[in-house]
């Protein structure tokens, strides 16, 4: 096998070193002894294993073969090719946590930096070196917040993605505590400020939410803070932050969300890269892997993994979380991007995917039978369409274009058959959207 | 003159630097807030709809041109260890080769170019990898379904122990089935994912000889016992002998048997977890599977059920159809415990993980077991003479455990001597852990190194230990002398933690 560099000549050598004339002898202590013959292929040469791969990547249809307006918490954007460049050198790719610092200064150097970039962007004092993606770092989020208010009651807005607001539900239940979700809010119509009172430990809301709509958290904010409570601002689009007020600055007391779009590819869901942000007070509460800087016995600069006695292996049954990685790779995809684009290129970036946004949505405006729901947006919004949007999109995809979510994908049984997400980046053009408008005005 | 130039010193120089090993400032001392790498035409005017929550002030985040962007980052590469570049005996972490065709596959468009909620009709494929994937997996451990969406091992764990908190709660039993019984040798994530769940944490004493006995276990299971959570192998590189006893026994008395697969490396194609009577286990792609560690994730972390934990598992759920492949992402009308994370899981991963399967074959696989534990067993009677192993001398699997009772009286501590192995070149063992061996120095070989490799790192390990029982106390107290960095003051960043850049005084 390529992959094993000991010859059989080695083993036998090695063998007797040990003292055992056959292998099964180090696995003696399994019951039952050694299992042969697993209804297993055998193993496949470089050129089979491709063509295997090949034949099944071939029966997908990807983004770059259609016009693509697919959004709902993951974003097709442009990635240069240095990103993926260098994430793919072998002192990145194939190092572990950098528990040794002194041979590990690349990673943690880059973590630093990242923290540095997720903060600014946020508007936040400090992050974190990542989480596995949005939606768990939501959860995670919710469970700070208990600890920091020790209160064990969240309220959800119903423009939080439905998926995140499955996964922290999901923790809650099982762990025992409780969630208040609210329906599901269209047109950011609903009114949270009403609902907040003395029992909660946060308020999580989205903005952009999941239905487009940008939302001003700084009433919500205001009022979280006269009842002792926190308030946890959400993002699926991290893009939208180089063109909107931060949620820092809008008063939040956490920022998690979904780092994908500067960076990564969307790879059918994940690898992603959760971002984390919030309060230095708030520092020893915080979830996840931490760098910090320090100085060597020599008094240079350096870095290290640090403040680990939140973390389980020193906590164990203490611990903030059990989380235990970060998402490293993918963090550095989004730190070389950002590198790359800096504040400018990213404010730039986000115009760009709001004006093609805009110029698809007044394209749509001018045909019968949908209408845009949203009174703001950045670069997805709602559109209501006659009859089953689901369908409508199956009949679509199968003339080539992927039109975008449908609702009722991630929210069945709420009525909400008939609406239909639409997002547009940077990659679309303008033959993307007179595509999108022929085929919408042909299968309507 | 020759002679001359090899007694002088090395002159500090005027950079820093000293032939290839380059100093790299902070991305906030070089870049600037116009600069940047990519090029983008503004937008033509138009109205914008953002409701009056556009941003003020500019972002002021710094950027870089395409080629300071490059040299930015390979710089900072090679500050780093790697396994491409050196064995990377981790003990616990399983640092073997991360082949590149898995890269390349992982990057076809067809896998790395689609979306999670494009309609499934456009993604059989997809949906494909994760059904031979699954296959696979069940194939190899014995057991019934496969919860594909956890992202890494310990969210597997939180995934495993879901399932068993949703099952104990179908039997009614969720007010007094509360507790989860945890070897003291675990990996913290065990402990830390049952509290989070609520759960009470009970430790069962490790035995003398580094094992969980069938008798240790008895006195603790009763009618209050959720669950055990054990590792197999175990933490100190030893298979748990009594484990089809002690599943029998906790699940007898109501219980569930959560393994942590951790170590699956150890076994996978020579021994099936189901056989031992395993109802979950989480098992880490970028571990047995081989995915890249990537300096700390992205990792994956599956978790096989067994046929009464089966119904719990969580959404998504993938089912074969007669006109083919659908996820089903939700729970509606099953017993399902819910969603742990948005969309499918690790995809990335789960393509990866695949080639390395495909490529290495149920042989290959097996194989790779082998000489992971005949690796460990080598590395273990090469060192026996010199270093101590705290249970005795006896094989392991495919990791060994040594403690530092050898040292004792040479002022050398566990962690000089990691210090000074990295002078030597080499990425030090897992040390420190697991906490049941004093100093412990776990030495993971994996099946990815030479005999030639090998050779080298223990006459190396021998060499330094002559060093340090012979009283070289000193040199071992100053290493790393040759690293990017000598020590760092970790002491000095968790009491006055800087965690970003201020700007202007970064």
């Amino acid at each position: 096998m390529r992959y094993h560099p000991l010859t059989n000549a080695d083993r036998s050598e090695m063998r007797r070193a040990i003292g055992v004339a056959d292998i099964a002898e180090l696995f003696a202590d399994m019951p039952g002894g050694v299992v042969e013959n697993f209804d297993l292929p055998r193993g496949k040469s470089e050129i089979e294993v491709e063509r295997h791969l090949e034949r099944l990547a071939a029966k997908n249809l990807p983004a770059s073969q259609a016009p693509f307006f697919v959004g709902a918490g993951a974003y097709r954007h442009h990635v240069p090719a240095s990103v993926d460049h260098l994430i793919q050198r072998s002192e990145f790719l194939t190092s572990y946590t950098p528990y040794q610092p002194e041979i590990s200064q690349g990673t943690l150097q880059y973590l630093f930096e990242f923290q540095t970039q997720v903060a600014l962007l946020t508007g936040m004092e400090i992050a974190n070196a990542s989480m596995y993606d949005g939606s768990t770092g939501c959860a995670e989020a919710m469970l700070m917040a208990h600890r920091v208010i020790k209160r064990r009651k969240a309220l959800l807005s119903g423009g939080l993605h439905p998926h995140y607001i499955d996964v922290a539900r999901t923790v809650a239940r099982l762990a025992g505590d409780d969630v208040v979700s609210l329906a599901p809010d269209v047109t950011a119509a609903e009114d949270l400020i009403a609902r907040i009172d003395d029992s909660l430990s946060c308020v999580i809301v989205q903005t952009p939410d999941f239905f487009g709509n940008l939302r001003d958290l700084r009433a919500i904010a205001e009022a979280c803070h006269r009842h002792g409570a926190l308030l946890i601002a959400v993002f699926t689009e991290a893009v939208s932050l180089g063109l909107l007020t931060s949620p820092g600055a809008m008063g939040a007391d956490i920022v998690v969300g979904e780092g994908q779009s500067i960076g990564n590819s969307l790879n059918f869901g994940g690898p992603y890269v959760g971002l984390f942000a919030t309060r230095q007070e708030f520092l020893r509460q915080m979830p996840g892997r931490l760098c910090g800087a320090t100085v060597d016995t020599e008094d240079r600069r350096g870095y290290v993994l640090t403040l680990s006695t939140r973390e389980q292996h020193i906590r164990r049954d203490k611990a903030t979380s059990n989380i235990c990685t970060n998402s490293g790779l993918c963090a550095l995809a989004f730190s070389i991007h950002m590198t790359l684009l800096g504040g400018t290129g990213l404010s730039r970036l986000a115009r760009v995917n709001h004006a093609n946004a805009v110029a698809l949505k007044d394209m749509l405006a001018q045909v019968k039978g949908v209408d845009v729901l949203n009174n703001s947006f950045f670069n997805e919004f709602t559109l209501k369409v006659k009859g089953d949007a689901a369908a409508l999109v199956e009949r679509l995809a199968a003339r080539g274009v992927l039109a975008g979510v449908p609702v009722s994908r991630l929210l069945p049984n709420a009525g909400l058959d008939d609406l239909l997400l639409i997002a547009s980046t940077e990659m679309n053009t303008d033959e993307d959207r007179a595509t999108l408008v022929a085929e919408l005005k042909g299968a309507l | 003159m020759l002679d001359q130039l090899k007694k002088t010193e090395a002159p500090a120089t005027f950079t820093g630097n000293r032939g290839l090993e380059l100093e790299e400032p902070l991305l906030f001392d070089i870049g600037r807030d116009d600069a940047t790498g990519v090029d983008i035409d503004e937008p033509a005017p138009f109205a914008s709809r953002l409701g009056g929550l556009e941003r003020k002030e500019p972002v002021a985040l710094p950027g870089l041109s395409e080629p300071e962007t490059m040299r930015h980052y390979v710089r900072l590469s090679r500050k780093n260890y790697s396994i491409d570049g050196g064995i990377y005996p981790l003990g616990s972490c399983t640092m073997k080769h991360n082949p590149r065709l898995n890269e390349k596959m992982a990057r076809l468009e067809g896998f790395a170019d689609i979306h999670p909620l494009q309609p499934q009709s456009t993604v059989q494929g997809a949906l494909e990898v994760m059904e031979q994937l699954t296959h696979w997996l069940l194939t190899l451990t014995n057991m019934h379904a496969l919860a594909l969406s956890p992202k890494a091992g310990a969210h597997g764990e939180s995934c495993g122990l879901m399932a068993i908190k949703s099952a104990i709660a179908a039997r009614g039993e969720a007010a007094t089935r509360k507790t989860v019984l945890v070897p003291q040798s675990a990996h913290g994530t065990n402990p830390a994912s049952a509290a989070l769940l609520g759960f009470e944490l009970r430790t069962i004493p490790a035995g003398a000889d580094g094992i969980v006995h069938a008798e240790a276990v008895e006195p603790l299971v009763g009618p209050d016992v959720a669950a055990i959570m054990l590792t197999n192998p175990n933490t100190c590189g030893l298979f748990e002998r009594d484990i089809a006893k002690i599943a029998k026994m906790v699940r007898d008395a109501g219980g569930y048997f959560y393994c942590d697969g951790a170590n699956f490396n150890a076994i996978a194609g020579v021994a099936r977890p189901g056989d031992f009577g395993v109802d979950a286990m989480h098992i880490n792609l970028h571990k047995t599977f081989s995915t890249p560690h990537g300096g700390g994730g992205p990792g994956a972390g599956p978790v096989a059920l067994s046929a009464r934990l089966a119904p719990f598992a969580p959404a998504p759920l993938l089912i074969r159809e007669r006109d083919g492949l659908r996820l089903k992402e939700d729970v509606e009308g099953t017993q399902g415990f819910g969603r742990i994370t948005a969309f499918h899981g690790q995809m990335g991963m789960f393509v990866r993980a695949l080639a390395y399967m495909l490529a290495h074959g149920a042989d290959g696989v097996a194989q790779a077991s082998r000489d992971a534990v005949l690796s460990a067993n080598y590395v273990r009677v090469k060192l026996r003479d010199m270093m101590s192993a705290p249970f005795g001398d006896r094989p392991c699997m495919h990791e060994v455990l040594f403690d530092d009772a050898w040292l004792n009286g040479s002022g050398v501590t566990t962690l000089d001597f990691a210090k000074a192995m990295i002078d030597e070149g080499y990425h030090p063992m897992t040390i420190y852990f697991p906490l049941v061996a004093h100093g412990a120095m776990l030495i993971e070989p994996t099946e990815s190194e030479s005999k030639a490799s090998l050779d080298l790192f223990i006459a190396t390990l021998r060499n330094l230990g002559e060093r340090a029982l012979q009283g070289d106390e000193a040199a071992f107290h100053a290493a790393p002398l040759h690293a990017p960095r000598r020590r760092l003051d970790e002491t000095l960043a968790a009491r006055k933690p800087v965690l970003r850049c201020t700007q202007g005084a970064a």
